[in-house]
């Protein structure tokens, strides 16, 4: 059996090598560019730059992100889970499959009111 | 040496597809890009009343390659306290994330990168999530405030989405019951009936969590023009900015396939196990020849010799496609005995046929949404997403695995199985209705008291 994923391997470079290609071509048919005033400076609508943009940022991207890993992981487990839910289901024993799911849901849900009670899923 | 070049050999003739397909979507689709590009511009300008671009060869038909050669000798810039290298990298892992996604996706039953991977539609799920890397680190290298915020919003809004977009994955993987590609569509040509019609609800979650994974209008918060300037991708410019967008519009033709071959029904005819339907085989060429025609209609209008030409070159296009798409359908009435040699030719290019068709009628689908709504805003699109798709894919997954216990219970089969299905798409519906109407009831007790942080992202 043909290994699947070597093609894939074989493709990832290629990929690679378009952008690196299309970069250097770039690189060897544009004029050089000459440092004229502020024109190396973050654009900033004209003004010179307030401050190093690397300051703290809201605490709700962190959250967010948190959130995301809880139901993220979530959506993996029920994958399988849906993969094989025909066969458990042609099997007669679809009701168990499902309460099976249900149960795991079900303490993500209480996980998902209790942040929705605490606000965490409020933006403003 | 005899051994390596056996070897060559060898290799070449287990993975000769594979590779010339990888070849030709690399080569292919920034050209591909370019036009869709193009088109949407021509769309914008008709749905506004005006021309679009029509400078750059008949119909501005030419206006991506001009755009690709500006861009190519546009001045580089990188920004004094840019992180030069994470500056370099990001652009580039973006667009290897978009475009590797593409190596697990089938553009036809024949037509595919990574033949049979097993894991299918995952695999390319979970390579063009990476390409948010690329957005993020972009976003930080460049050390501008637009950058930055343009970045968080993004990652965010792709995080967001991604479990509406998960979920309702899982419901037409409930239907499917596999993850090959293939199989999955497959699986759709034997019950006779499109996931899509099956769980309406899901295709819905995923068609809106697809948009704002793409971060298209109205979801494009991240580079919101009249707030972030161009958000990320502020500090970018030349071939580096053009990778960006090169990954951009590769996403949208990403999130566009998965949704066709999981909810549209892939590369099959509409109704293709209907008889009297067979019909529809005769569509694809008639189109072809239709725009060909077209074409040589608007010729003598054209200005110059060349822009003649080049309308004559694109109706003697079409015609060679319409020629090649009717050759399988029409050859078995001239000489029946080739039927059988002629059916992998039918299956691959009407296949192709179709499936480029869907996918162009869910990218024109992106495109007029883009054109109809107002942007929304950040706050909004983050309860839209957190307090009405996530719990309406959650109950849809419930309702769903209900259905089809109630389904086999009944033993309904094909379109059958609406019967079920209908049903439980609505339960989910009404559902995720109230929850969305006590939230806003919620919101309007909150609304007095709370004053508004308008810096919150």
């Amino acid at each position: 059996m043909p290994n699947q994923y070597l093609p894939v391997l074989i493709y990832a470079a290629l990929v690679i090598a378009f952008p690196a290609v299309t970069l250097i071509a770039a690189k060897l048919i544009r004029p050089t560019s000459t440092n004229v005033g502020a024109k190396l400076k973050p654009y900033e609508c004209g003004i010179p730059p307030e401050g190093d943009a690397r300051r703290r940022y809201s605490v709700r991207f962190y959250i967010i992100a948190m959130m995301f890993v809880i139901f993220d992981v979530e959506t993996m487990f029920l994958i399988p889970w849906a993969i094989l839910y025909k066969g458990w289901v042609a099997a007669h024993m679809g009701l168990f499959a499902l309460t099976s799911m249900l149960v795991f849901l079900g303490i993500l849900l209480v996980g998902y009111l209790w942040l929705y009670k605490k606000g965490a899923l409020e933006w403003a | 040496m005899q051994a390596a070049t056996q070897a060559t050999l060898d290799f070449l003739k287990l993975y000769w597809a594979p590779l010339l397909c990888g070849v030709v979507i690399v080569a292919v689709l920034p050209l591909i890009v370019g036009y869709i590009v193009l088109v949407e511009r021509k769309l914008m300008a008709d749905m506004q009343a005006r021309l679009g671009p029509m400078r750059v060869g008949p119909h501005g038909l030419l206006q991506p390659i001009a755009d690709a050669v500006k861009l190519l000798i546009k001045e580089d810039i990188i920004p004094d306290d840019a992180d030069k290298l994470v500056f370099w990298l990001a652009p580039v892992f973006s667009v290897g994330a978009a475009l590797l996604a593409i190596a697990g996706l089938a553009f036809g039953p024949a037509f595919q990168i990574a033949q049979d991977l097993n894991i299918g539609i995952l695999f390319v799920v979970g390579i063009s999530a990476l390409g948010i890397f690329g957005i993020v680190l972009g976003g930080w290298a460049s050390n501008s405030h637009y950058s930055l915020m343009g970045a968080l919003r993004s990652s965010a809004q792709l995080v967001s989405y991604e479990t509406a977009a998960g979920m309702a994955l899982v419901c037409g993987l409930l239907f499917a019951g596999t993850l090959n590609i293939k199989s999955i569509v497959a699986a759709q040509g034997t019950q006779g009936v499109w996931f899509g019609f099956l769980a309406p609800v899901a295709f819905f979650t995923y068609l809106v969590a697809s948009i704002a994974e793409t971060n298209r209008a109205p979801f494009d918060l991240p580079e919101a023009e009249s707030e972030l300037v161009a958000g990320y991708m502020t500090e970018f410019s030349g071939f580096r900015w053009s990778l960006y967008f090169l990954a951009e519009y590769t996403n949208m033709i990403v999130v566009a396939s998965v949704a066709t071959t999981l909810f549209l029904g892939g590369w099959l005819r509409p109704f293709a196990n209907v008889r009297w339907l067979n019909f529809l085989d005769y569509l694809p060429p008639l189109l072809m020849m239709g725009i060909a025609g077209y074409c040589v209609l608007r010729m003598p209008k054209q200005p110059t010799r060349v822009q003649q030409m080049f309308m004559l070159a694109v109706a003697g296009l079409c015609l060679v496609v319409a020629m090649v798409l009717a050759a399988p359908v029409l050859l078995p009435f001239v000489k029946p005995s080739l039927k059988e040699a002629v059916a992998p030719f039918y299956a691959g290019i009407h296949g192709g046929f179709w499936f480029i068709f869907k996918v162009s009628a869910y990218l024109y689908f992106f495109m007029w949404l883009r054109f109809t709504i107002p942007r929304y805003r950040f706050d909004q699109l983050m309860r839209l997403g957190w307090h009405f798709l996530i719990p309406l894919s959650i109950i849809n997954v419930l309702v769903v695995g209900v259905a089809l216990i109630v389904g086999s219970y009944f033993n309904l089969q094909g379109w059958a199985l609406l019967l079920a299905t209908t049903p439980a798409a609505i339960v989910a519906l009404v559902a995720a209705l109230a929850i969305l109407s006590i939230d806003q009831k919620k919101q309007a007790r909150q609304a007095g008291t709370a004053a508004t942080d308008f810096y919150a992202g």
